[in-house]
């Protein structure tokens, strides 16, 4: 395997169209979670043609629902949750300018065209490993929605955030290839 | 009749709750280290690394292995000479469950179903009460993350589908599940009884530590041909594409009416989490 690829938030076109599906990625700087309920708000606001309270043009979303810090920690265990609950909501901050989305599990066809269209990826962290991603985080803040609990959004300080490249700019799909490859 | 005290039960539920979250299975331990030497991808040889690493850090530091530290799941098989005193059973259990997740640093994912209120302290608990003879409590708490829960099926097949429609069903729905369900997952088959009890005991099926063989050699040898099955559909760790998409298949069946041929899948993510105490 290759070694990873360092990238830093926020990203552009250039930085997103060099990724394929299947590379490594290190994200350092700053990215965004959000998740159910928070997507649903960011939504509804973009219908109703109000400004989000984040910018999130060249941003990257973190599909994660952190478990309470303990004292003396930045954040809880911190991995992805399933990504498809985002999909109804995705193309349309796509649209917007979002870049990048981390998360975990299948991506809807109309999110995989969005992507193609407006230029964003998708990444996958490793499911169910949430204490040891929670390591790359530095810092952690909750920017809007507080009163959603672990659904609110914060925004993070990641260094070195491991994952891997699922959809790229050109609709190709790792869960894809990958179970293509190793099928019997 | 032996009596226990109400708050021993919410003592033992609240150290289950945290424990499960924060200590993976020797079982599971070991399952990775095999899934980790038998990996032929790359990736997913990395990504057992990964989780063999989070197990550590989770243990070590005493923080949740995942963020998902589930709607808690509570079995109890209560011994029919066990008198509760001291307070009522039901409280006795949530009241554990809202202890547990508060001092243990663990998420709370419960919430109202339409307005999507989060109720703050995890509870209710899923209590699942069983009487059984003899004068002891066994209580295993076995939390359940969003992620895998939500690929669960029930089936109520015709009989004539037979053993070969059945199996194929599961494989179809785990290939169906793909990387949602947090793979290398354990997939948990009921099969018989009615609708509400296939799924339940496609949820027990999944309590049998891994590596433990199942007692009926039928259903063992099913057990075999549906995991070689499942891994033959190459999803691999994390769906990344790979050997080991299951680490175990677990069955358990019970007897049906004539005219049914119940089927539930209930799939756990890698980390499994069970955690028991007898009092």
């Amino acid at each position: 395997m290759s070694a990873a690829i360092r990238l830093k938030t926020p990203l552009s076109d250039a930085d997103v169209e060099k990724l394929k599906a299947g590379d490594k990625v290190l994200l350092s700087g700053v990215i965004y979670t959000g998740r159910d309920a928070a997507h649903k708000r960011l939504y509804d606001l973009l219908l109703e043609g109000k400004p989000l309270p984040i910018d999130i043009k060249g941003q990257v979303i973190y599909y994660v629902g952190p478990a309470p810090a303990k004292p003396g920690q930045v954040i809880g265990s911190a991995g992805p949750t399933t990504s498809g609950r985002m999909d109804a909501f995705s193309p349309k901050l796509i649209e917007m300018g979002l870049k990048g989305m981390i998360g975990k599990g299948m991506r809807k066809k109309e999110v995989v065209e969005a992507m193609k269209k407006y230029k964003a990826v998708y990444f996958a962290a490793t499911g169910g490993a949430g204490a040891l991603l929670a390591k790359a985080i530095k810092k952690a803040q909750v920017v809007a929605y507080e009163d959603l609990g672990p659904e609110a959004i914060s925004r993070l300080e990641v260094e070195n955030f491991p994952v891997i490249v699922v959809n790229d700019t050109k609709g190709n799909d790792l869960y894809e290839e990958g179970m293509r490859k190793y099928a019997r | 009749m032996r009596e226990i005290n109400a708050q021993q039960i919410t003592e033992v539920v609240k150290k289950l709750c945290i424990d499960a979250n924060l200590y993976l299975g020797e079982d599971v331990l070991a399952a990775f280290d095999r899934g980790e030497k038998m990996e032929e991808s790359p990736v997913g040889k990395e990504v057992f690394q990964q989780l063999q690493e989070n197990a550590r850090i989770a243990r070590e530091e005493k923080v949740a292995m995942c963020q998902d530290t589930g709607l808690a799941v509570v079995f109890v098989e209560l011994g029919q000479d066990v008198h509760i005193v001291g307070g009522d059973f039901n409280t006795a259990v949530n009241e554990g469950v809202r202890q547990g997740y508060q001092e243990g640093y663990l998420r709370k994912s419960a919430c109202h179903c339409f307005t999507r209120a989060n109720t703050k302290d995890n509870t209710p608990a899923i209590i699942h009460l069983e009487m059984v003879p003899g004068d002891k409590v066994k209580i295993t708490v076995a939390p359940k993350g969003g992620g895998s829960e939500n690929m669960s099926m029930v089936n109520m097949l015709s009989p004539s589908e037979g053993i070969e429609g059945l199996k194929k069903r599961v494989v179809e729905w785990v290939k169906e599940a793909g990387s949602n369900p947090c793979p290398p997952v354990v997939v948990g088959v009921g099969i018989g009884g009615t609708f509400e009890q296939a799924a339940l005991i496609a949820k027990k099926a999944l309590l049998r530590p891994l590596g433990q063989k199942n007692p009926d050699p039928h259903l063992a040898a099913m057990e075999e041909d549906l995991l070689t099955r499942i891994n033959n559909l190459g999803i691999g760790p994390q769906g990344l594409g790979g050997r080991i998409t299951a680490m175990a298949v677990h069955v358990l069946m019970i007897p049906c009416h004539i005219a049914s041929f119940p089927m539930a899948v209930n799939i756990n993510c890698h980390a499994h989490r069970h955690k028991e105490a007898v009092i």
